[in-house]
């Protein structure tokens, strides 16, 4: 079984974005890049199916810039087999990137693709929604825990109410939670060795699907700044708030 | 300089830097982020960190990187700026005890690699590089650690073994150590006299106290006394009295690990008071918009900015093989003037919240000195490099 993982180049975790003054964006001069946390647990779970003899070859695919190799590399550092940019430097929506992944799937003939259940730029969660529909294929979203059952897919999904656990008919798309698994370093070793294992890059173009945007930016800005609390002397002057400034009771 | 003045906004771009340095950085700081930080204070109150962390350091490549492969380590395409990425981000902790204790290895091991036999390589060397052994250097001793060339502690040939007398102390990782890399006299007066041996702590004879001390807490230090302790003639690292080129191997990587470390302080002392100063309120305006204060920063980012650049130069040129010993000199001095300034202004921007113990700031401020003494003092490098220059 061949496994797609998609890894998408995002600003990472740590920083503290900043909205820039002209409101057009946030600002990425300088700004630390590293791949998107839930895709790292997506390249993880599908290393693990590999080594436990249920994959047979992990592919990492990235859309996006150049600079995405550098993602691509730490999915090969960690243990996937070879990587493929899809290069473009305009900003590709959910609907576009689930058209780009769905030629990938049919080129590579892939069985299951896991991608992360959203990214932490746009949080958008839709592109794993958005590939199933395409493609027919049945879909685990927000999985905690994947195993194969037989010719089936097992997954465990995080749902309000607590778990949910469905099986799959293969192919299948998955996507992953913050449980599902703890991501392996990329090791000095690996990542030499990933050096060696070949990426190839084609344009964004060579794919000829329609990935234009469908929304429009008018503006971006800071979230309002949270004000400090309050101290309630008692229990009359909390109900006096809660009613008169909160307008919650 | 974009992004919020911290420890990232700190590090000047490197030519010489690749995007595996890269990935290898992001490693570090997501192993240091995960098994390190949240334990740091707990460890160093304790006086220790667990063991097991040496293999799981090892695990990702940081016991090994730069040692060769057919030992157990990591080479293949790897420099010098492999490791200093490793000192750096392991600094970030701002706990100079870890960085000395988990990397003791980096001064005991080197001797073998540059001087050892095959056998003995094999022996010690996968072990100490697979995490599961420890091994210190032994060089200075109560008589004195800057006139290494005087050392007393002696090892006198009989057949097969040689006899070990004599003391040492200050030795980093000394109680916990498996191997000892033991400076000795083996001939008569001065560098000539001098041989390295390899002395397993088992060994009858063998005896080591704790030292306590200002900072460098979670790592041990000690003094190790040898009483008729028979070695043998094998564990002999290198030819008999050439042990100086031992001592001489670890120079290069010393003193550009302990600059690298040294500047890595400075930008968390940068990182802390810059979060402190845009949050503390005096006189109705935050600290960072009082000139005095303000001024503070552009001084330690300037100073901060020079050393790094310097580092990086003499990094390069090790890299190239070169061994620019007077500029090795100088930056190790520059390096930890640099961060005993940084330390020195962040304090100060602290206040008193900064003397509190559990500040990254108070530690590194009380780990100022022995950067300044350990691994060749500030007035020994400013000499070396003065006779260097011809003086
Ligand atoms: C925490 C810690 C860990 C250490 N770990 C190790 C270790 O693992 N292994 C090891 O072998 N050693 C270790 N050391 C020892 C360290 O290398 C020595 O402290 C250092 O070399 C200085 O030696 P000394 O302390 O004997 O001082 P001395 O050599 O006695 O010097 C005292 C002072 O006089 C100055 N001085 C000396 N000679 C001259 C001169 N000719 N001209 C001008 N000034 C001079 C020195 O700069 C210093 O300021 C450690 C030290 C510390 C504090």
């Amino acid at each position: 079984m061949k496994v797609l993982v998609p890894v998408k180049r995002v600003i990472d975790y740590n920083v503290k974005v900043r909205v820039k003054s002209d409101h057009t964006g946030v600002d990425l001069a300088n700004v630390k890049m590293s791949m998107n946390p839930f895709d790292e647990i997506a390249v993880e779970e599908a290393i693990r199916l590999k080594e436990s003899g249920t994959a047979t070859e992990v592919v990492a695919v990235s859309i996006g810039p150049e600079k995405a190799q550098d993602q691509i590399r730490q999915a090969l550092a960690m243990g996937a087999d070879r990587g493929l940019l899809i290069k473009t430097d305009a900003e590709v929506e959910p609907l576009g990137v689930a058209k780009l992944l769905k030629a990938v799937v049919e080129a590579e003939q892939c069985e299951l693709v896991i991608l992360g259940k959203q990214a932490i730029d746009d949080d958008s969660n839709q592109t794993g929604q958005m590939l199933a529909a395409m493609l027919g294929w049945p879909q685990g979203t927000f999985a905690s825990k994947v195993s194969k059952e037989g010719d089936k897919l097992s997954v465990t999904r995080e749902i309000d109410g607590g778990l949910q656990t469905i099986t799959l008919n293969l192919p299948a798309i998955v996507t992953t939670d913050l449980r599902l698994n703890e991501p392996r370093y990329a090791s000095l070793p690996n990542i030499m060795k990933a050096k060696k294992k070949p990426l190839d890059v084609k344009e964004a173009s060579e794919y000829g699907v329609d990935i234009a945007p469908r929304l429009e930016v008018l503006k971006v800005t800071e979230p309002p700044k949270r004000e400090a609390g309050v101290k309630v002397e008692n229990v009359a002057q909390l109900v006096e708030k809660l009613k008169n400034e909160a307008g919650v009771i | 300089m974009t992004g919020v003045l911290g420890f990232n906004t700190t590090r000047l771009a490197s030519p010489h830097l690749t995007p595996a340095h890269e990935a290898w950085r992001q490693t570090v700081r997501t192993f240091v982020d995960r098994e390190i930080m949240p334990h740091v204070n707990e460890w160093d109150e304790a006086g220790e960190f667990p063991r097991s962390l040496h293999k799981k350091a090892a695990e990702v490549g940081l016991i090994g990187v730069g040692y060769p492969e057919d030992l157990g380590g990591i080479s293949e395409d790897i420099d010098v700026f492999h490791s200093m990425i490793a000192a750096e981000e392991l600094s970030r902790t701002g706990a100079g005890g870890l960085v000395a204790g988990l990397m003791t290895h980096g001064i005991g091991l080197p001797p073998i690699i540059a001087l050892g036999s095959e056998d003995l390589k094999r022996r010690i060397a996968p072990s100490v590089l697979s995490g599961e052994k420890l091994i210190a250097l032994c060089v200075t001793e109560p008589s004195g650690g800057s006139d290494v060339a005087n050392l007393k502690t002696r090892a006198v040939r009989d057949g097969d073994h040689y006899s070990v007398n004599g003391e040492k102390t200050f030795i980093t990782t000394g109680m916990r150590a498996d191997y000892l890399t033991v400076a000795v006299r083996t001939g008569g007066d001065g560098a000539a006299g001098i041989s390295f041996l390899l002395v397993e702590t088992d060994r009858p004879g063998v005896s080591r106290t704790p030292l306590k001390k200002m900072g460098w807490w979670m790592s041990d230090t000690a003094s190790i006394h040898f009483d008729d302790v028979k070695v043998p003639v094998e564990n002999l690292i290198g030819i008999e009295n050439q042990g100086f080129l031992g001592i001489v191997a670890n120079f290069n990587m010393e003193r550009l690990s302990m600059s690298a470390q040294a500047v890595a302080f400075a930008r968390v002392c940068i990182e802390d008071a810059a979060i402190w100063a845009r949050e503390r309120h005096t006189f109705g305006k935050p600290l960072a918009k009082h000139q005095v204060i303000r001024h503070k920063f552009s001084e330690m980012v300037r100073r901060v900015n020079a050393t790094s650049a310097y580092l990086d130069n003499c990094a390069w040129r090790v890299k190239n093989g070169q061994s620019p010993i007077s500029d090795l000199s100088l930056l190790k001095v520059q390096a930890t003037r640099t961060m005993e300034f940084c330390a020195r202004e962040a304090m100060q921007i602290l206040g008193g919240a900064g003397f509190m113990r559990g500040h990254r700031v108070e530690r590194i401020y009380r780990e100022v000195r022995v950067m300044a003494i350990g691994g060749g003092s500030e007035e020994i490098m400013n000499d070396l490099a003065a006779r260097q220059m011809g003086l």
